[in-house]
């Protein structure tokens, strides 16, 4: 039977108020990423590149650990990551970034096993887009940096975004302070917005020419910008981690940096 | 009129119903204590204030004048606190002369109580007020809401986990005046290092019977910067310019009359604001 006045459609009758009286759906989630905070840095040259990070890793506005390092070597022959000719940084969510750094370290590995050669810079940059593109529609929430040697001797970074967009640059800053240094390096290292006093008159003036750095100096440039970047961002911190990779190996040293 | 002006409040709530988000509030996610001695009283806080998780200020000042004798430490949203602890100063002050009797710290801590109450919350001000009065040696918590405390050592901000620790571990009913201050610098950079919305230096007041109160501005200097590697000084051209256009003193006076002040600094007139390094 069907009434003529059907209140079964859920509108609500002689209220002047429209909302509904029923409680909401209430859908419990379970949201798998975190953001362990920290900051990477990259910077190459003729014959190097670098790459840094600081170590705290933070939750909130609590600290997890003043050490936990961000930089890792890849395709080791050990633990300690002996004989490596590669260097990956991972920053976001570090669990992510751990699993990532051991995939890729698996990967080197195998393709020395079965080629009998090590895997190229550029080919190990191919492959770090094609692991990270292959979880796609659950990406691993980091942003990753690649340096190595390329095939001619030269220092070569590669930069990721969490799906595997990637690009060779000279610089490149990431993590939680990467809006605070990468402006600094475009400055720095690339001399953008610098130009050579008394080249010429308004449109005329002369760029200065970006070129490659000697060591020394982008080692200052990487120390004075966590330096600064711990000024004033909080979850950056404790310790500096910077490895330099050249044709004699890998160097890595850690520097001090304020704990507050 | 006095009070707040709500005449925006329903453009702003037709606004952020369409995703336009709140202005955010420098807030002072703070570390502040204060623990009571044999003959006084100390309050001590941290000096980094915080928009999210980048330190807007290195070296801001969390401690208020209240009364002479009377100080309060602030957390929270930054401007709540220091209008908040104004407007009570000024409030304390006509009490005070009213009545002809020294402000006690409890009637501030009333009058503090009451106000944020009625504003239900939204006047996020968390402090903790200190003082002597003719009755003794007074130390309060009041929170946003209007509750209050008073307890012999108190902690307040997203430090205060890390505050607290330090005051259940190391805190005794029989301090001297050196030993409370000691323990409550120890308090605040137990917060300064362990929470990140606290950094930067301590400062410390110290508030005593019979004895002018003293303000200890950085009391300690915990995190001093480094020495930069490098000079970042530009030689001169270095910056793109398209045109120039040079205003002389004489042309100025054609529009304004021009008073030169002496260029002694220490002459100038007013209070000068303090300027970062």
């Amino acid at each position: 039977m069907t009434s003529l006045l059907d209140h079964s459609r859920g509108e609500t009758v002689g209220y002047s108020f429209s909302q509904s009286t029923a409680a909401p759906v209430r859908q419990h989630g379970f949201y798998p990423y975190t953001d362990n905070g920290g900051s990477t840095l990259g910077i190459t040259g003729s014959d190097f590149a670098i790459l840094a990070g600081d170590t705290r890793s933070t939750s909130g506005y609590n600290i997890n650990s003043r050490m936990v390092p961000k930089v890792f070597k890849i395709g080791g022959e050990d633990e300690t990551g002996e004989g490596a000719h590669i260097i990956l940084s991972v920053v976001g969510f570090a669990a992510d970034g751990n699993a990532l750094k051991e995939r890729l370290d698996a990967v080197v590995k195998m393709y020395k096993y079965q080629h009998g050669k090590s895997m190229s810079v550029s080919a190990c940059a191919q492959r770090l887009s094609t692991i990270l593109y292959g979880k796609r529609f659950f990406p691993y929430y980091v942003h990753a940096i690649l340096a190595g040697l390329d095939e001619e001797g030269k220092g070569a970074l590669y930069s990721y975004d969490p799906v595997g967009s990637y690009e060779r640059e000279q610089c490149r800053a990431a993590g939680a302070a990467a809006s605070l240094i990468m402006p600094f390096l475009d400055n720095q290292v690339n001399f953008k917005n610098q130009y050579i006093p008394g080249s010429g008159e308004g449109h005329a003036l002369e760029q200065k020419k970006a070129e490659p750095l000697p060591q020394e100096t982008v080692k200052q440039l990487v120390r004075d910008a966590f330096t600064s970047a711990v000024e004033r961002h909080i979850e950056v911190g404790d310790h500096l981690q910077v490895m330099i990779i050249t044709s004699n190996g890998i160097e890595e040293v850690f520097h001090p940096l304020k704990k507050d | 009129m006095p009070g707040f002006d709500f005449s925006n409040y329903n453009r702003n709530a037709a606004l952020h119903a369409k995703g336009v988000p709140l202005p955010k509030a420098t807030s002072t996610g703070t570390t502040i204590v204060g623990c009571i001695y044999d003959n006084g009283v100390v309050i001590a806080a941290d000096t980094r204030a915080t928009s999210g998780p980048i330190v807007a200020d290195k070296n801001c000042e969390k401690l208020h004048y209240i009364a002479p004798k009377i100080w309060c430490a602030g957390a929270g949203t930054a401007a709540d606190t220091e209008f908040t602890t104004a407007l009570i100063s000024s409030n304390v002050e006509l009490h005070s002369l009213s009545t002809g009797r020294d402000p006690r710290v409890i009637t501030c801590m009333t009058m503090l109580k009451q106000h944020l109450f009625r504003y239900q919350g939204h006047i996020g001000a968390y402090l903790v007020v200190a003082g002597v009065d003719p009755t003794g040696v007074g130390l309060y918590t009041v929170h946003a809401h209007g509750s209050t405390d008073k307890l012999p050592y108190v902690t307040m901000g997203s430090g205060s986990l890390a505050a607290m620790s330090v005051f259940e571990s190391m805190w005794q009913p029989d301090l001297d005046k050196e030993g409370a201050i000691k323990l409550c610098a120890e308090a605040i950079k137990a917060g300064i290092f362990n929470d990140l919305g606290s950094g930067s230096n301590v400062d410390v007041c110290v508030i005593e019977k019979d004895k002018p109160t003293q303000m200890l501005r950085n009391y300690e200097k915990p995190n001093e910067r480094g020495q930069k590697e490098r000079n970042y000084r530009f030689p001169r051209g270095t910056t793109a310019w398209l045109n120039q256009k040079i205003i002389s003193k004489d042309d100025m006076k054609k529009f304004v009359t021009i008073q030169t002040l002496s260029g002694d600094d220490n002459l100038a007139a007013g209070e000068k604001m303090e300027v970062d390094a």
